[in-house]
């Protein structure tokens, strides 16, 4: 059975195998020069204090990589659900094949855990390996990237770590038990494919938050926080500030779940509809414009000053978070849940093939 | 007389429609059984819970004494060949021999190797490019080198042409005499069945309406005139209606 199993699977692993270990042999040459040109930088801007340009400049010049690598782990799970899995059972159901198997001296139970165990353990090698190879490529980006793409974020952890592992797994059995439900191949393909994203977008936005209590904490106001600061004309008023809803200050690689500006009260304020940078949100301050540190001298303004002076008087952001060292208890925690899913699935479909079914 | 299949007040349901109902039917062992009926008699069915692809919704079902397809024991006595016989249209011929050799622990790999020669297969053909006849050939040859105590077939010349249908009875009647195998197939030809069947069932309406050996099926209903053909004879049982 397990010939019968790789003989099937030959074909479409020995590509996958060839394509992976392409990707690994590039990341592994290119891996160690990224992180030395990454220490070099580090080293240069730590005296001045000038870090934060050199993440800027550092993540600028391979956001187009990083962006792609990520998109290849996030998409290998789906693939593997969709050419692995549905094709599984549904085919040989298409071609008649389960009834040339199941006359040989093998009980259907022995044929499906073999094909869904063998297949099962490839599909998450294959996201294994890759996930854990961009993960480790990643790095130093991970660690200089713009706070939207922080290693906590949606898009970022589900492309980092062990995670891609478990989807891989819950693709690839959403897949089998999709091509056992409508028992043709393209259908199941499809049906896989609704269910595997509407899970993927479910879970980071409804469940993940939740996995550990998010932090909650007021921040002073600061350039890590605040995007800037605008005063609307020269006749005085409230001063704009655009508060950033994807950074705390402090927290590199956090997940910002919710960010709001509180005032010296405590009273969070509504802002503006007033569009402003991404991920920001506009909010008004009444300060004085005219005099003081938020005034404009001869046309311009200091926004460090402004800001302190914004603080000074007790404004905070008060946000909540997932902080980067929850990375790793985040990443087993969704991963032990889609390896409890997928045995869940997995288990049905041993209940029914046991059953009589076909 | 011992017994190979037994079946007892037999039904299968899918849904609400009744595959198979009230089936009662008693094969002996050591034939080639011809097993015969209408378009939806309800024998694919029958032979499918025989070999054990599906699970009976009522009665009983016995084969070679035991429970169909429970056990790799009983499955490796009966073999079973499909409908539109299937093979793995990627699979060479040969790969379909090591999968036979991998699945089965009485396998018989001379037997195999023996009849793809004499059949003329190229062991290093794809199964998806060889003709229905090949096809069929081929799975009765995995059948066979399985080496099971009963074959059992389903429509295994439906899909033949005349010329592939006379070498395939041949093949079967062959290994049948040389194995000591019982047999099963059912065909709605009854043309089909008269050259290989020592054994006739006439199932209609899921029920046994004629079964017995076809020399003395015929001799029974001798007519004053002459000889009733096979297929006459079942047409007569299969008009009759209870």
């Amino acid at each position: 059975m397990i010939w019968l199993t790789w003989r099937q699977l030959r074909g479409t692993a020995l590509t996958t195998a060839a394509a992976l270990l392409v990707l690994i042999a590039v990341l592994a040459l290119t891996g160690p020069e990224l992180a030395s040109r990454y220490s070099a930088g580090i080293a240069g801007c730590a005296p001045a204090g000038t870090c934060d340009d050199f993440f800027d400049r550092f993540f600028d010049e391979h956001q187009l990589p990083f962006l792609a690598l990520t998109l290849v782990v996030l998409l290998l799970p789906a693939l593997v659900g969709l050419f692995w899995g549905a094709p599984l059972i549904a085919r040989e159901l298409e071609s008649g094949t389960h009834l040339l198997v199941w006359s040989q001296s093998v009980t259907r139970t022995r044929w499906l855990a073999v094909k869904l165990g063998l297949t099962g353990l490839a599909a998450m090698a294959a996201a294994g390996a890759c996930g854990l190879a961009v993960t480790w490529w990643s790095g130093p980006l991970d660690r200089s990237a713009v706070p939207e793409l922080a290693q906590m974020s949606p898009l970022v952890f589900g492309a980092r770590g062990v995670a891609p592992m478990g989807y891989a797994a819950f693709a690839f059995v959403l897949g089998v038990t999709a091509g056992m439900l409508v028992r043709r191949t393209l259908p199941a393909m499809a049906l896989t494919l609704a269910v595997f994203a509407a899970f993927q977008l479910a879970v980071p936005f409804l469940v993940r938050p939740h996995l550990m209590p998010p932090v909650s904490a007021a921040f002073e106001l600061g350039p890590a926080n605040v995007d800037s600061v605008h005063v609307s004309g020269p006749g005085g008023g409230p001063v704009q500030l655009f508060l950033s809803t994807s950074a705390v200050p402090g927290h590199a690689g956090a997940w910002v779940l919710s960010s709001e500006l509180l005032d010296p009260a405590g009273r969070t304020t509504s802002g503006g509809g007033g569009g402003g940078p991404s991920s920001t949100v506009e909010r008004f301050v009444p300060v004085s414009t005219t005099s003081g540190p938020c005034a404009p001298s001869l046309g311009r303004m200091s926004t460090d000053a402004c800001l302190a002076e914004i603080s000074r008087l007790g404004y905070r952001q008060q946000a909540t978070y997932q902080p980067l060292e929850r990375f790793w208890p985040v990443q087993w925690i969704e991963t032990g849940i889609y390896a409890v899913l997928s045995l869940a699935l997995a288990g049905w479909c041993f209940r029914r093939i046991r059953r009589g079914w076909a | 007389m011992t017994t190979v299949l037994r079946a007892q007040a037999l039904g299968k349901r899918y849904g609400r429609r009744w595959a198979l109902r009230e089936c009662t039917v008693d094969v002996p062992a050591g034939h080639v059984v011809g097993l015969v009926g209408p378009n939806g008699a309800g024998k694919t069915t029958l032979l499918k819970l025989a070999a054990g692809r599906l699970r009976p919704t009522t009665g009983d079902v016995t084969v070679l004494g035991g429970r169909p397809g429970s056990t790799p024991a009983q499955l490796a006595r009966v073999g079973f060949v499909a409908q539109e016989t299937p093979l793995y249209a990627g699979l060479t011929v040969a790969e379909h021999l090591r999968l036979g050799a991998r699945l089965n622990p009485r396998w018989d790999d001379g037997l195999a190797r023996a009849r793809v020669a004499r059949l003329g297969l190229d062991p290093g053909r794809r199964a998806g490019r060889l003709s229905g006849g090949q096809r069929a050939q081929l799975a009765l040859t995995l059948g066979l080198a399985k080496r099971p105590d009963l074959l059992i077939l389903d429509e295994p010349v439906a899909a033949l042409d005349p010329l592939a249908r006379r070498d395939f009875a041949r093949g079967l009647a062959q290994a049948a005499a040389e194995h000591e195998l019982s047999v099963v197939l059912s065909s709605h030809v009854v043309s089909d069945l008269e050259k290989v069947c020592d054994y006739l069932i006439v199932l209609a309406g899921s029920r046994v309406r004629l079964a017995g050996r076809t020399e003395e099926l015929l001799a029974a209903h001798r007519r004053p005139g002459g000889r009733l053909s096979l297929e006459d004879l079942v047409l007569t049982y299969l008009e009759a209606r209870p």
